[in-house]
């Protein structure tokens, strides 16, 4: 069997405040496998957005191991995790995030900058990754030229462009109407059934979640379950009924 | 990767074309303002440095010592102390490149039915060498003329503009104080000296000619003054301790007494004169360098705004795998490249007005290659130092804050 992508061994983060420090992850322990699609749930503070910039190699844990792609992140220093960031996930955030100066064909290209890859490269495998998420004819379009769900498209494109392991997709709907948040989950789906990129998805809504396969749900900072979907949708249903 | 930061840079300074402008407006008018006042301070330096070549290198002036008769106190050069000998022993010692003895005097001068006074100098040949001085036409007179006193001249621009007009005064004949004297030559223009006379308005005869036949002296063989030179600016001192003691001796002047004659260093005067010149220019570089060093501040003042104000931009950039340094050198492309289209403005603008000062005003300004090439270094030294900090601000943000910063 292949390595996991992402082994997560009694991770913990603390804040420190005024009062002390604050624990915001508690023993956390996960494995991703390749190809997986997981959903990361939880209410407001229990910890999804810090695990995720974890996750992200954003930021720094305060114990545990954490080992991405085969290697121990706690080790690295800023620019082994930038070049991490770069080479191995992925971003997809809540808020689209592109710069709103540069086209989309330069919003897409970014990540490639920073591997060095020369200016016709660039634009070539940006184009292609904007043709990948329908947007084949917008290369020279700004950013606020076009709908929100277009936006999070060219975000995916430019998450897919320096091919990662690992997509990570923090709140990707929830700028977005429903249709919208449908269109944007069913690329997800397609990316991980077709091209097998792993994607680990946070969200508070539970149709969004249903298209992964497996739930991890956190409260207070510990993994309060861990399994299929399929059996946590029917949970979800007890709870509510 | 730097062309492709570089073009990044050039699209966010475009993004804020208003602002990007001011800001380079400050470096555009520091540069500029460096290279129009170094401009007009090594104008000033160059004329000062040009009057100096004028008067002659390493010079010593000789005078005679002063009278007093009847309470009366001549000036200095009134007394007949010094003599031709004393100029020729004063030849003899080391280090001494030439003397020229010089018997001088006021004269009217006629040539035709145009008549002018000026100064006139009996000196020896030596005196052109001394001062320098190269003839424009003819030839100077020789040691021969000196022996026999012949009536010879030669002429200072000047005095030929005022006799001969645009005759060639060559070879023609003119009367100085009615006696004819025969024009052997006509000296190179040198403007003005040091203290603004026209160093052109003058006639050179032989010495022995203006002792004996047009000035007269009390007694004979007497020059009121000469010029002597130094073989090189280090023996100056020990050719004017020379001097002293061998004029001392030669005057028989006891121990303790005065000189009956006073010895000058014109080159310590002149290099008083080029230093000040120097000290104006190196000032008005400095004040200029002031508004540069301001405009160095508003670059740093702008980037700051930038570097908060992109802040979340630093963060997606980060997130999508920019290291720290990606980040500083984006920063600082940003602070070099409008110092130095700043500068490359300056100097356009320094060297036009610069020249339109030279136009209008008629000042002398001289643009050294040096001083656009020093205004370009320092301008790209200024983008460097004060492009660094903010860089440095935004370098140092941990992705996570930046990317959550609102």
């Amino acid at each position: 069997m292949a390595e996991p992508v992402i082994r997560i061994a009694s991770l913990h983060k603390e804040y420190e405040t005024e009062a002390g420090p604050v624990p915001v992850l508690k023993e956390i322990s996960v494995t991703v496998e390749p190809g997986e699609f997981l959903a990361i749930m939880g209410p407001s503070g229990s910890g999804k957005s810090t695990f995720m910039n974890i996750l992200g190699c954003l930021d720094v844990a305060t114990g545990g191991s954490y080992i991405l792609n085969g290697r121990d992140v706690g080790t690295l220093n800023p620019d082994e995790l930038a070049h991490l960031r770069n080479q191995v996930i992925g971003f997809v955030f809540q808020g689209f995030n592109l710069l709103p100066r540069a086209n989309l064909e330069d919003n897409v290209g970014l990540p490639l900058i920073y591997r060095g890859v020369s200016h016709a490269e660039r634009l070539t495998l940006a184009h292609d990754m904007l043709a990948k998420v329908g947007l084949g004819a917008y290369h020279k379009s700004r950013p606020n030229q076009i709908s929100g769900g277009q936006q999070q498209r060219v975000a995916i494109a430019r998450a897919l462009v320096n091919q990662p392991k690992l997509i990570l997709a923090d709140e990707p709907t929830g700028n977005l109407d429903t249709a919208t948040s449908k269109e944007i989950m069913a690329l997800f789906a397609e990316l991980n059934e077709r091209d097998g990129i792993t994607i680990v998805l946070v969200t508070h809504e539970p149709d969004i979640a249903a298209c992964a396969h497996r739930l991890v749900r956190l409260a207070d900072g510990r993994i309060i379950y861990d399994g299929p979907m399929a059996q946590a949708a029917s949970q979800h249903l007890e709870a509510t009924a | 990767m730097t062309v492709a930061m570089l073009a990044e840079a050039w699209q966010a300074m475009g993004a804020n074309r208003l602002r990007t402008f001011l800001t380079m407006l400050g470096m555009v008018i520091g540069v500029g303002a460096v290279i129009l006042m170094l401009a007009v301070g090594q104008g000033a330096q160059q004329q000062v440095q040009a009057s100096i070549a004028s008067m002659g290198s390493n010079l010593f002036i000789v005078l005679s010592g002063s009278t007093t008769s009847g309470g009366l106190r001549m000036g200095g050069g009134a007394a007949p102390t010094l003599t031709m000998a004393d100029a020729a022993a004063i030849e003899e010692l080391p280090s001494v490149a030439a003397v020229a003895p010089s018997a001088p005097g006021t004269a009217q001068l006629v040539y035709g039915p145009n008549n002018w006074s000026t100064q006139v100098y009996g000196t020896t040949p030596s005196y052109l060498t001394v001062r320098d001085w190269k003839l424009a036409a003819g030839f100077p007179f020789t040691d021969s003329d000196i022996r026999s006193a012949t009536r010879v001249a030669l002429l200072g621009q000047t005095v030929v503009q005022n006799l001969f007009g645009d005759e060639d005064p060559v070879g023609k004949t003119l009367r100085i104080k009615n006696s004819p004297y025969v024009v052997l030559g006509v000296l190179a223009a040198k403007g003005q000296s040091l203290d603004g006379r026209d160093q052109d308005d003058t006639v050179i005869v032989p010495v022995t000619t203006a002792q004996r036949k047009l000035f007269g002296v009390q007694f004979a063989g007497t020059v009121r003054f000469m010029m002597v030179q130094a073989e090189s600016a280090d023996a100056m001192p020990a050719v004017e301790k020379a001097m002293n003691e061998l004029l001392r001796q030669r005057h028989r002047i006891r121990e303790g007494a005065d000189n009956d004659f006073s010895v000058r260093n014109l080159t310590a005067v002149a290099n008083t004169a080029a230093e000040t010149a120097q000290v104006m220019s190196l000032m008005l570089g400095a004040i200029a360098s002031v508004s540069l060093l301001v405009g160095g501040i508003g670059i740093m003042n702008i980037m700051l705004v930038s570097v908060t104000e992109r802040t979340r931009e630093i963060g997606i950039r980060m997130a999508i795998g920019a290291r720290g340094r990606d980040i500083l050198l984006q920063f600082l492309l940003e602070a070099i490249i409008i110092s130095v289209i700043g500068c490359l403005i300056g100097v356009g603008l320094g060297v036009g007005s610069a020249l339109a000062v030279n136009k209008f005003s008629g000042m002398a300004v001289v643009v050294t290659p040096w001083s656009i090439a020093m205004a370009f270094a320092v301008a790209a030294a200024v983008g460097i130092f004060f492009g660094w900090y903010p860089a440095r601000k935004a370098a140092a943000m941990k992705p996570i804050d930046a990317l959550r910063y609102q």
